[in-house]
């Protein structure tokens, strides 16, 4: 036996061991969750069968969960209860009495076009589907981005250069705001490509670096906090809830 | 029939959604929500057709015996025991009047055990990655990235009790000075000017986007004509 495989066996045993005691001391659910952690947690170590194993298992169940989800909180309510009431009433009562809403076998048939892409023959057909989908999407986006994130971010970027309130002039507010205008400007400036950056408007896109800068340091410096805080609770789980070693 | 009614569908409901925000009379009045509707149930069939198309490549790997074939059988068994734990609502409290998730059912049990753990592993993982990141992200090369660790640098301080601790001492007279305000100031201000080009950005793009999709000049999403 070489002494990789040696290794292999030791380390089964060790797993086994861990998880058959920690059944008995903390019951099957702590435990699984402990391991299927410990097993993802592995792959800093270096790939190996543990690591596969959890992520095998993740993508299946997250596959099924959103299939459940879906199917119960959006499905049945919203497609089966509004089609044909009386079909749902024993699993929502207060659908039951409702009016049919025939419409809805628009949503069915082209939910049912779009698993036509499972059939090689008909596959074509679920682009109608999809076409829903996208001019669905297309036509919600265009308004939505123009009112909220394009007009309402310049509307809010109209402020005054110089503040002041009834204790008169406001220092700190009128520098705030002019560097929120002239980072909204250089920033632009940047994303600008159709004009060379040269001169006063080069001076302006390298503004523009400098707050976009400050913007993805910001989003970096919260994004490290987030997973910091992910793993510290995993770490209490594996700690607290299934060792109970710290209080 | 394979392009020309798929761009139709497009144009048709794109334009119908844009025309319903400048007519909120009948019919146009309730077709954004009505066609919002529309897209969560077809994007649940979207889930369905995951679903399949992830048992169908799994099998194909396992009957094929393709490399780490075994773990397939982890993938399917792991998909099929949570889908009837929650299409059949097995163990649930109040039997299929239920709520899918509630507590005692045996879907909740697999949420709470493997769901949950495998999620929050998977992106705590990150944060590892984040730290070598990090390193390389730190070593100030140039201005950029100086001003980079600066900001991220200052956010992470201001936004710990150590950042507090560090700069307590400072007189009122120059709060401002003190971490986590400016931290805070770092968010509201120049971070807040920045993501608001960029958001300006975004939406210029989105717009344009959406019109060459409506319009049927970006078809890229119908795939080649033998798919």
């Amino acid at each position: 036996m070489t002494t990789k495989r040696l290794t292999g066996h030791i380390v089964l045993g060790v797993v086994l061991l861990v998880c058959t005691l920690s059944i008995v001391v903390k019951g099957l659910l702590v435990t699984v969750g402990a391991l299927l952690t410990l097993f993802i947690f592995s792959f800093l170590y270096k790939d190996n069968p543990y690591y596969k194993f959890a992520e095998h298992l993740f993508v299946g169940v997250s596959a099924a969960y959103w299939m459940c989800m879906g199917f119960w909180g959006t499905m049945v309510p919203n497609l089966f209860g509004k089609l044909y009431p009386p079909m749902v009433g024993s699993v929502i009562p207060a659908l039951k009495d409702n009016p049919p809403e025939p419409f809805m076998v628009i949503p069915l048939f082209l939910g049912v076009l779009l698993l036509l892409r499972l059939s090689s023959k008909a596959g074509w057909i679920s682009r109608w589907a999809l076409a829903f989908i996208v001019g669905t999407t297309a036509g919600l986006n265009l308004v939505r981005y123009l009112r909220s994130d394009f007009i309402a971010q310049i509307s809010s970027t109209m402020i005054p250069l110089y503040a002041s309130g009834a204790a008169g002039f406001n220092l700190g507010e009128t520098i705030s705001n002019s560097v929120i205008f002239l980072g909204v400007m250089s920033g632009l400036i940047y994303f600008f490509f159709s004009k060379e950056h040269k001169g006063v408007f080069g001076t302006g896109a390298r503004t523009g670096i400098i707050v976009l800068m400050v913007t993805f340091g910001a989003s970096f410096g919260y994004t490290v906090m987030a997973r910091i805080s992910l793993l510290v609770g995993r770490m209490q789980f594996l700690f607290d809830d299934w060792l109970g070693l710290i209080r | 029939m394979k392009r020309t009614v798929p761009l139709l569908i497009t144009l048709v409901v794109g334009a119908a959604l844009i025309i319903a925000d400048f007519v909120p009379h009948r019919p146009f009045g309730t077709l954004g929500d009505d066609f919002s509707l529309y897209f969560d149930i077809i994007a649940v069939f979207a889930f369905i057709l995951g679903g399949g198309n992830l048992v169908r490549v799994h099998i194909m790997k396992l009957s094929k015996k393709r490399k780490d074939w075994p773990f397939s059988i982890v993938t399917l068994a792991g998909f099929f025991i949570m889908l009837a734990a929650g299409l059949l609502k097995i163990g649930n409290p109040d039997d299929i009047k239920g709520d899918v998730a509630a507590l005692g059912s045996l879907f909740s049990d697999l949420y709470i055990s493997i769901f949950t753990p495998l999620q929050a592993s998977m992106f705590a993982l990150l944060a590892f990655f984040v730290g070598s990141a990090s390193y390389r992200a730190f070593r100030a090369k140039n201005k950029e990235a100086t001003i980079l660790l600066v900001s991220a640098f200052l956010i992470l301080l201001g936004r710990t009790p150590l950042g507090l601790w560090l700069t307590e001492g400072i007189p009122d007279s120059i709060s401002f000075l003190e971490l986590p305000n400016l931290a805070n100031w770092i968010l509201d201000v120049p971070n807040l000017a920045g993501q608001r080009a960029i958001m300006i950005g975004i939406a210029l793009g989105v717009i344009s986007m959406s019109l060459r999709v409506i319009l049927g000049v970006e078809r890229t999403y119908l795939g080649q004509d033998n798919d």
